[in-house]
């Protein structure tokens, strides 16, 4: 699968710093949208929690999509193993502490994407694809059928996290949740954004343009891309885990080819390899389904069609990307 | 001395072509060996089986001593066996420093850190800069590769092998598509290498040959038909019979 990236971007800049100004200002970007949004659906925080959560699986799917080139229809995999994790955690073994919940999340979701990758990984292209195919739906019946413990189709409920660090109970409201996930969020973006810059992120940039030159190099594209998958699903876990612990329910649809194929629609329409791109579709497309979708109940998916098309074949770097391109080339010209 | 690098009775056909055809080399510490021969020959093909990309039908390699045969490509560049790409193979969106500060992260083990940028790295950054100004390729470091002429990204593949610090290194057609006046440059580093380093150069360009190796080994339809000093290889009758005819079979091929 080859995408246009927004890699080359980053790549002309001269000097880059550990952690720049650049970063702040991302970090502040991502506060700001979140104050603003809190501020202006203060109904609907439920709704914006959940999109939180879309955004790290996107981010997540991300990394090895964007980044590496991996393809795969199958990443909610490792999102949903990330949730039931947290909620069986809670339901089951009366683990109720959000960040112990959360804890369990990200080490299933790393288990998970340790999985995934090493079949996915196995092939390449279409095959590639196949696999992580015939990946979501064994997860998914695995979920279904040991229904003692996911609660099957009915979902898992009787979640009851206790408040957060001990002081802030989970509301109606679900402001507790929102904060929580905001900085999640945030924690997420700086760790992908030094990630991202480090060693092994240029290895795995190096490893998606020419596998064959990284391996004459003496470095396996294989230990990094499943390194990167672990990682992927560490990240994963962390929005399935917000998940189970602000919407204290967790379905077989966290762990669905649609929620899969959604995921990698919202990357496609934000912009491949980078992460503002997974952050902006996450958000136009979570737009959408939810606000759209009320107002216009019988075309919403209609647009969302049209407005995929329209960015594949008029901005193929995605919304963000063909922005972020846009505005370097006018700073260039300057 | 013992040999760093030996090939034994390798032999390699494709669809019935015998495209390596029982070959056997063995390189000193210190050789500097050029591999001619006409187009088609075999040459790269050599250099892709030597490396583990392709592999043979039979035969053996060995590195220091270590039969290699068993081990992937990966595993024989650890071991210091490096090549540099006929076909330039480099990355795009990436730039000379990145590629070379790569090749040194991965070199000490360093490649697969989380953390950190090779910007920050006082001893990766003086390498990058001390190889990238050697090939004449400094003022250009943070350029895209896919932004500099062909003839500099020649330079950045030679540049990626030597910051990988093999301790035998095959350049497949490094002056290819080198500008003449840039030649110097490659030649340069050439003269700089480690004394004990092993090189086995495929080159077309025979003032570069003379001038680089003490050493050449004729390669013609898959078989060598020299392995001696530079001063008798124009001499020998083989091979000028093995040119001759490739140009008679070029020409009527086309
Ligand atoms: N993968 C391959 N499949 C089939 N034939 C090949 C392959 N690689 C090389 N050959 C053939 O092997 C012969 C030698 O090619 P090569 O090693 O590239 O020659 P040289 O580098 O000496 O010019 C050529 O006839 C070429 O067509
Ligand atoms: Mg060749």
């Amino acid at each position: 699968m080859t995408m246009t990236t927004t890699n080359d971007l980053i790549a002309t800049a001269p000097v880059r710093r550990r952690f720049g100004g650049g970063d702040l200002a991302g970090l502040a970007v991502i506060l700001l949208v979140a104050v603003i949004g809190y501020f202006l659906f203060p109904n609907n925080l439920a709704l914006l929690t959940r999109i939180i959560a879309a955004a790290l699986l996107v981010l997540s799917l991300d990394l090895v999509t964007g980044y590496c080139g991996v393809a795969t229809l199958g990443h909610a995999a490792l999102f949903g193993a990330g949730a039931y994790a947290a909620g069986i955690a809670s339901a089951h073994y009366g683990i109720n502490d959000p960040l112990a919940m959360l804890a369990f999340g990200i080490v299933a979701g790393a288990v998970a994407g340790l999985v995934c990758g090493v079949v996915i990984l196995r092939a390449h292209g279409l095959p590639q694809l196949v696999l992580s195919i015939a990946l979501i739906h064994l997860f998914h019946e695995f979920a279904n059928k040991a229904s003692s413990w996911t609660g099957g189709s009915d979902g898992l409920s009787g979640i009851a996290p206790t408040a957060l660090l001990g002081l802030y109970e989970f509301d109606l409201w679900g402001r507790t949740a929102y904060v929580f996930g905001v900085v999640l969020l945030a924690i997420v973006f700086v760790v992908l954004r030094l990630i991202v810059r480090s060693p092994f992120g240029m290895l795995c940039r190096g490893i998606k343009e020419d596998p064959i030159r990284i391996r004459s190099m003496g470095a396996s594209p294989k230990m990094a891309l499943t390194k990167m998958y672990v990682i992927s699903g560490a990240v994963a876990g962390v929005g399935g885990a917000l998940n189970a612990i602000s919407t204290q329910v967790v379905g077989l649809d966290s762990l669905s080819f649609t929620m899969s194929a959604e995921s990698l629609v919202m990357l496609v329409l934000g912009g491949t390899g980078s992460l503002f791109g997974a952050l902006t579709g996450t958000v136009v497309f979570m737009f959408f389904e939810d606000v759209v979708s009320a107002a216009n109940p019988f075309h919403w998916l209609t647009m969302v069609g049209a407005l995929l098309i329209a960015v594949v074949l008029f901005a193929p770097k995605g919304i963000y990307g063909t922005a972020a391109a846009f505005f370097a080339r006018r700073k260039e010209a300057q | 001395m013992q040999p760093i690098f030996e090939v034994r009775n390798l032999k390699r056909a494709f669809g019935g072509l015998a495209v390596t055809n029982d070959v056997s080399l063995s390189m000193a510490p210190g050789d500097r060996v050029a591999l001619i021969g006409p187009n088609g020959a075999g040459k790269t093909t050599f250099v892709n089986l030597v490396t583990g990309n392709l592999k043979p039908d039979s035969g053996e390699v060995r590195i220091g001593g270590e039969a290699v045969t068993g081990i992937d490509a990966i595993g024989r560049v650890r071991r210091g066996l490096v090549r540099s790409f006929q076909v330039t193979r480099l990355f795009a969106d990436m730039t000379p420093a990145e590629h070379v500060a790569l090749a040194v992260l991965q070199r000490s083990g360093r490649a697969g850190r989380l953390f950190g940028n090779f910007l920050g790295m006082p001893d990766v950054m003086a390498e990058v800069e001390e190889l990238l100004g050697k090939l004449g390729l400094k003022e250009l470091m943070h350029r895209k590769v896919s932004e500099i002429a062909y003839g500099q990204q020649r330079l950045l593949e030679i540049a990626v092998a030597l910051a990988l610090k093999p301790r035998v290194l095959l350049l497949d057609e490094p002056a290819a598509g080198v500008p003449q006046s840039d030649t110097g440059r490659i030649e340069q580093a050439l003269a700089d290498l480690p004394a004990d380093l092993a090189v086995l150069m495929i080159e077309h360009d025979m003032d570069l040959v003379f001038r680089f190796a003490k050493r050449v080994v004729v390669l013609a339809a898959g078989a060598i038909i020299f392995d001696g000093s530079p001063s008798d290889v124009t001499k020998d009758p083989r091979v000028r019979e093995a040119y001759l005819g490739s140009y008679a079979n070029a020409s009527h091929a086309a």
